[in-house]
């Protein structure tokens, strides 16, 4: 199992065992805003694809309702769409197997900053500019 | 125009490197094509017919003279295939010339830039090896391809007048680039059902369309003197075009972001996967309706009470706005104004020419001492929106010598001057004819929206250049295309409808049966412009024509409307007031190739 240097997002690889009976599997088609997440130490959200993308917006409502456990990605997933899990909430990412996690690191500093606000969290820019 | 931050430029430049290190492990072999293909659409490039394409971003379509130079150098020393490939391709459109009932072709150019519907630039014959190169060339002048492609919100357009118009009511600029900003790399939104085309207006005339978008938007200010946005949402052509639904009246300027941040949550949870002819939102709008526009308003309340972070501050609205600077009222001095009209009727009484230039390709401006301009990229011989490198050069020296250094790219394919002073008219329209881009059929049945067609692009079912072509030989005469007056003429050379044959009044569709062309011909679409009516999509007049009889069509058309018009009446008039049935009987009885065929 690799382990990412990033304190707030862990890279994992594809053998990672994941679950367990604190943790909740969430369907693409599950509504977050009516999960009872209070016992709850992690949730897996799933990538069908790569290209599907509705596990985006379910990470984004579970951290805006407070959830402070583990959000993973499973699936397809692509050392490419690392940052974007990340700025919507996801703390962890099982990699697809044939994926480079230390070239994924990388891709995951790649920018500076950007200007809409997200999860992380971080304020959109013009927020932070008038701060 | 908006200029651009340290942040903003460097911003750019990250994004050209970021697509250098995905071309290059594509390369390499370490980024499979699929995995690939998303993230070099969302900076603009496909994979076309026969080489790649490029689609620039031009944000709400304005270009300094800085950046239009950048886009003839590449379409000068990039946009051009190895001469084998470009042989080969030649071979391949000669070949379906010779099938029955077409149309005889124009030869494929290379070169040159291509204006879009979406105020974006095109370049056709880029090689892949060299796109990363062509990003970091665009990002010195903070110009880049992102998300004018893929499945996310796409580059934002408005209004060709955006801040110049006289019936506008707010200037949209501001708010598009606010929004541009918001929507670009939007973590949450990249992987969306489908594309999500936005537009806005500020003007009481519709020129972006905006009825026929994902969203449509338009500022406005209510009685209280407040300033807000009229949303509409579920607007789109494809093949199902549906008009966009109102789905807010009136939405406080500020909370814009935060609405829409709810629109593309809800449509990105509940849009269609399984069928990508039915993901876009428009189909979700009509299979859910209100439970659509309700789960809208639950998560907008939720982003409330979440804390709104996006909630636009007036100092960032006024931050953004200071970059759009108009010049002064006076800046033609009313005496050197009263003067300078007086002689420009002179000259026009002078000159025919110039007279109709005047009247077509001109319009006036919020400021009295300036002018619209627009100059024409439809004429014989070349393809509806190309630019030659020259023509792209020349333009940015028209644009500096008269237009304070700005072009806007419009909705129908040409470059309008936004800043002409009223004393420069004459020696523009010299300098416009002397370039070929001063022909006065602006609005005109010349003036035809057409896709590259099947002569570029892979998803095509047929070509639209060659009927383009063939239309714009046969009416070359001014006085006849004066005579006709304002006609929208759009054509597409598949159901994806590029071309936004859906909102021409006259709308031609190219349709492939056993692997020939055939083109479907509707009569009364509207782009919701005050001239056309309200937005609609034209009816089908019947079964698909071949190519070679299009022309004889159109023409049959538009006899039945010399006929039935009363005096001073548009196309579109007479065809709401006498109905579809004799235009109708007309196209039908010029059929030739497919008289035999009872339906094709």
């Amino acid at each position: 199992m690799s382990s990412s240097m990033n304190p707030t997002f862990e890279i994992l690889s594809a053998d990672t065992p994941t679950g367990g009976s604190d943790w909740l599997s969430l369907g693409n088609d599950a509504d977050p805003n009516a999960v009872d997440l209070q016992t709850l130490a992690g949730v897996t959200l799933h990538f069908p694809k790569f290209s599907d993308g509705r596990a985006f917006s379910q990470a984004v409502i579970l951290r805006r309702r407070g959830f402070a456990g583990d959000i993973r990605a499973l699936g397809d997933v692509l050392i490419d769409q690392l940052l974007q899990m990340q700025r919507c909430g996801f703390s962890s990412a099982v990699l697809r197997a044939d994926q480079d996690a230390a070239h994924g690191q990388r891709l995951m500093q790649h920018y500076s900053g950007f200007y809409q606000g997200d999860i992380r969290p971080t304020a959109p820019r013009f927020a932070q500019a008038l701060a | 125009m908006y200029q651009y931050t340290a942040f903003d430029q460097q911003f750019v430049r990250a994004r050209a490197a970021q697509y250098r290190d995905q071309l290059e492990r594509n390369l390499a072999g370490t980024l499979g094509d699929d995995e690939f293909r998303p993230l070099r659409l969302q900076n603009g490039w496909y994979i076309q017919r026969y080489a790649p394409m490029l689609r620039v971003a031009v944000p709400y379509g304005e270009l300094n003279s800085a950046q239009l130079r950048v886009l003839a150098t590449i379409a000068r020393d990039y946009d051009k295939p190895a001469t084998t490939l470009l042989n080969q391709a030649q071979k391949t459109q000669d070949k379906i010339d010779q099938q029955a009932g077409s149309q005889a072709a124009p030869r494929l150019t290379t070169q040159y830039g291509h204006f879009t519907t979406r105020q974006n630039v095109q370049f056709n014959w880029i090689k892949l090896e060299d796109s990363a190169d062509v990003m970091e060339l665009l990002a010195s002048v903070n110009l880049h391809g992102i998300q004018t492609s893929g499945n996310c919100i796409r580059n934002i357009t408005s209004d060709e007048r955006a801040g110049i118009a006289v019936d506008e009511v707010v200037d949209p600029r501001p708010y598009a680039e606010v929004l541009r900003q918001w929507s670009t790399l939007h973590p949450e939104f990249a992987y969306l059902p489908r594309k999500f085309k936005i537009a806005i207006t500020g003007s009481v005339e519709d020129r972006a369309a905006i009825l026929w978008h994902d969203v449509g938007l338009r500022v406005l200010s209510n009685a209280q003197g407040e300033i807000g946005f009229q949303v509409f949402v579920g607007g789109g052509m494809g093949r199902t075009p549906v008009i966009g639904t109102e789905i807010r009246a009136f939405l406080p300027w500020d909370q814009i972001i935060n609405y829409l941040e709810a629109v593309v949550r809800v449509y990105n949870a509940w849009g269609r996967r399984d069928n990508m002819y039915k993901a876009r939102i428009k189909i979700l709008v009509k299979a859910e309706g209100q439970r659509y526009i309700d789960e809208v308003e639950a998560e907008y309340q939720r982003i409330l009470a979440a804390g709104a972070q996006h909630t636009i501050p007036q100092a960032e609205l006024d931050r953004v706005r200071a970059c759009f600077v108009s010049p002064p009222v006076d800046l033609v001095p009313e005496a050197v104004q009263r003067v300078a009209e007086q002689s420009l009727l002179a000259q026009a009484r002078e000159d025919k020419g110039f007279a109709r230039w005047l009247q077509q390709n001109v319009t006036s401006h919020q400021n009295p001492g300036l002018r619209v301009v627009t100059l024409s990229f439809k004429r014989l011989g070349q393809a509806p929106g190309d630019a030659t490198a020259d023509q792209l050069q020349t333009s940015a020296d028209l644009a500096e010598a008269f237009s304070a250094g700005e072009v806007r790219v419009n909705h129908d394919q040409n470059l309008v001057l936004p800043w002409v002073r009223v004393d420069q008219l004459f020696a523009l329209w010299k300098a416009a004819s002397a370039a070929g881009l001063a022909k006065a059929n602006i609005h005109l049945l010349s003036d035809m929206i057409a896709c590259p067609g099947g002569d570029y692009c892979a998803l095509a079912n047929a070509r639209s250049l060659p009927i383009a072509a063939a239309i714009t030989e046969r009416y070359q005469d001014l006085d006849e295309l004066f005579d006709l007056g304002d006609i929208d003429l759009h054509i597409s050379g598949c159901i994806n409808s590029c071309g936004h044959h859906h909102s021409g009044h006259i709308g031609i569709l190219g349709v492939d049966k056993d692997g020939q062309e055939w083109y479907q011909v509707t009569l009364g679409g509207s782009d919701g412009s005050a001239l056309s009516g309200a937005a609609k999509p034209g009816k089908v007049v019947g079964p698909s024509f071949a190519a070679a009889e299009v022309v004889d069509v159109i023409e049959a058309v538009l006899d039945v409307y010399k006929d039935q018009r009363e005096s001073g009446e548009h196309f579109a008039r007479t065809l709401e007031r006498v109905g579809m049935d004799p235009f109708k009987a007309a196209a039908n009885a010029a059929r030739q190739a497919t008289a035999r065929i009872a339906t094709v």
